[in-house]
């Protein structure tokens, strides 16, 4: 696989924002399109949707639950919804209409999540969504997909409204790193290798990625050859690269902006287990929540910059 | 099947519904009789009068939907759905057995026929909403009713429910209360009191109906008073008797969610004959 080198990382839009503005591209094309908020759209950027499409905007006002239970119906009538919100809302709030209405029947809603992570910052942890992906994984037919940048969203919010069936899209609060090439393609189940190597592989999503391709530039002056993926679909996972990965590198650092519990981590370990049982170390939140603070100063704090992942890459080398 | 607006023929039909309910429930050795029974007329007057739908054609875009809110009430939506001719009638019986079509609540993934999967308690209305407004979107005919229990109003979901079609004005949603006093615990009076129950959705700005939930010509005329209705969605609060129809199950709370034994079916089916 042809991989860059050298990135930029030149700071794009976030991809709440991609989001928006991909929603409204595909809205374009297909009249089925619809989407829901609840009291938030200038945060989600549905607003851009909003007001393109007024008739096919519904905004449900502060009331989650109900709101993905009307996005059941819509999907069930043919329409193709998304219903967004912050994600510790989209998924907390309405997870049991997620479970019985949209996962257990299988009925076509897309779910984008916003704000998550800590990098929401100064709002603090009762608007931070470190659990998210654990819940989303947990339904059954459910894709789980977080993109690391604009390029990212954009392509997978057209995949999932080719794809039938439900998923959840994670989207961040910050301007993020630009870490993929314009054309890049992106499939529910897929992943990017960004860069070879062969005595460690770092697997990361989201603004992780960044923070990866930046440990990697660390860890190759000190002669250290790492191989770095994005690992954009948490589910269904690309397992043939995780277990590749494995296999050719023999050491794996998970890095994911989520608790370490229930996120990615734990489901690349699972994979890697089943084939190629091999060292991995795991960077992300700990079984606890954040607090108020600059974003890049949270991520500093609760160890998840660049600088945690060469540790973890050190670490997971001296136990191959 | 054959429609009918005639009250005697759909009264018989509601016999028969009860029938089948007391002996798929007594089959199965566990299920809900009370608010299945409960609902009978509701359901018999919608399915054999009112929906627009075909059941050699059930995806028909245009039809009407329904959506039983209050899935544990799952026995009467089937035995309609067999005398309506979506599902076989002669597997009535193996209702909650291994890889019986006629699960313990409503799955769309085994009668597909059915608008949606059921039995967490809240959901329906919100659901009959999304239907409801994808009519409206694609200017179908579809009108969307929903049956809820009246435990089930005990639900937050349902009010947030009721807030948005009031103010969105969502007037091809018809729910239905199935108001029969009991949920699982007791009396609902004894456990979260609903009254005043019809001002209650009035001020949610819903036009509402307060009748006899057994009654087939007021349910008639509350169904046509409802498609006449613009601008607003209606409430049906339907008062009706748990375990309506079998005298030992009448107002019994253990009826709510215990079967009949072979000895009460017997019983049962004497007072139904």
């Amino acid at each position: 696989m042809e991989t860059k080198t050298k990135f930029e990382l030149k700071l794009g839009v976030a991809t709440r924002e991609a989001f928006g503005k991909a929603l409204v591209e595909a809205g374009r094309k297909n009249k089925d399109i619809v989407a829901l908020d609840a009291d938030l759209s200038k945060s989600t950027y549905t607003h851009f949707f909003a007001k393109e499409f007024p008739d096919r905007f519904i905004e449900c006002g502060i009331a989650e639950a109900d709101m993905m239970a009307i996005a059941a119906g819509l999907a069930s009538s043919g329409k193709i919804p998304f219903a967004a919100s912050f994600s510790c809302f989209a998924i907390n709030k309405g997870f049991e209409q997620l479970r019985v209405a949209v996962a257990f029947p299988n009925v076509n809603v897309k779910v984008v999540g916003t704000h998550s992570g800590i990098s929401i910052g100064e709002d603090g942890p009762s608007q931070m969504s470190i659990e998210d992906l654990g819940l989303a994984c947990s339904l059954p037919g459910f894709s789980v997909l977080s993109p690391a940048d604009e390029v990212a969203m954009t392509a997978l919010v057209h995949a999932a409204v080719a794809h039938a069936g439900p998923v959840f899209l994670r989207a961040g609060r910050p301007k993020a790193p630009i870490v993929h090439s314009a054309g890049q393609h992106f499939e529910i189940g897929g992943s990017v290798q960004l860069v070879d190597g062969k005595d460690l592989t770092i697997i990361a999503h989201g603004l992780l990625v960044a923070e990866a391709i930046r440990a990697q530039e660390t860890l190759e002056a000190e002669g250290i050859s790492a191989r770095v993926i994005d690992m954009y679909s948490i589910k269904p996972l690309d397992r043939a690269t995780i277990q590749r990965a494995a296999a050719e590198t023999g050491a794996l650092v998970v890095a994911e902006e989520h608790l370490v519990a229930t996120g990615l981590g734990v489901r690349v370990a699972q994979a890697a287990a089943e084939t190629h049982p091999c060292p991995i170390e795991f960077v992300g939140i700990q079984d606890t929540y954040a607090e108020s603070g600059a974003p890049e100063e949270l991520m500093e704090k609760y160890g998840l910059v660049a600088r945690d992942v060469v540790s973890a890459a050190k670490r997971v080398l001296k136990r191959k | 099947m054959k429609k009918t607006s005639n009250v005697a023929e759909l009264q018989a039909i509601a016999k028969q519904i009860r029938r089948d309910i007391v002996e798929m429930i007594t089959h199965a050795k566990s299920g809900h009789p009370g608010g299945s029974l409960s609902a009978v007329e509701i359901l018999v007057t919608l399915f054999f009068d009112v929906l627009r739908h075909d059941p050699d054609n059930p995806k028909w875009p245009d039809r009407d939907r329904f959506i039983l809110s209050k899935g544990h009430a799952a026995p009467v939506l089937y035995s309609v759905f067999a005398e309506c001719g979506y599902t076989p009638k002669d597997q009535l019986n193996t209702l909650r057995k291994l890889g019986s079509i006629y699960q313990g609540h409503p799955d769309v993934r085994f009668i597909p026929a059915l608008e949606a999967s059921t039995g967490s308690l809240g959901e329906g209305l919100s659901i009959g909403i999304g239907m409801a407004l994808a009519a409206k979107l694609d200017q179908r005919p579809t009108r969307t009713y929903v049956v809820l229990g009246d435990g089930e109003i005990q639900e937050g979901q349902i009010w947030e429910a009721a807030m948005f079609a009031g103010d969105k004005g969502v007037d091809n949603l018809v729910a239905i209360v199935d108001y029969n006093h009991i949920q699982l615990d007791g009396f609902v009076n004894d456990i979260m009191p609903l009254d005043p129950l019809p001002d209650k959705w009035t001020a949610f700005n819903w036009h509402t109906i307060d009748l006899d939930g057994h009654s087939i010509p007021a349910l008639q005329a509350a169904f046509a008073e409802a498609a006449a209705t613009k601008g607003k969605p209606t409430t049906i609060i339907a008062h009706t008797i748990k375990g309506k129809g079998v005298s030992f199950m009448e107002n019994n709370p253990k009826f709510h969610g215990t079967a009949p034994t072979e000895d009460e079916m017997k019983k049962a089916l004497l007072e139904l004959a």
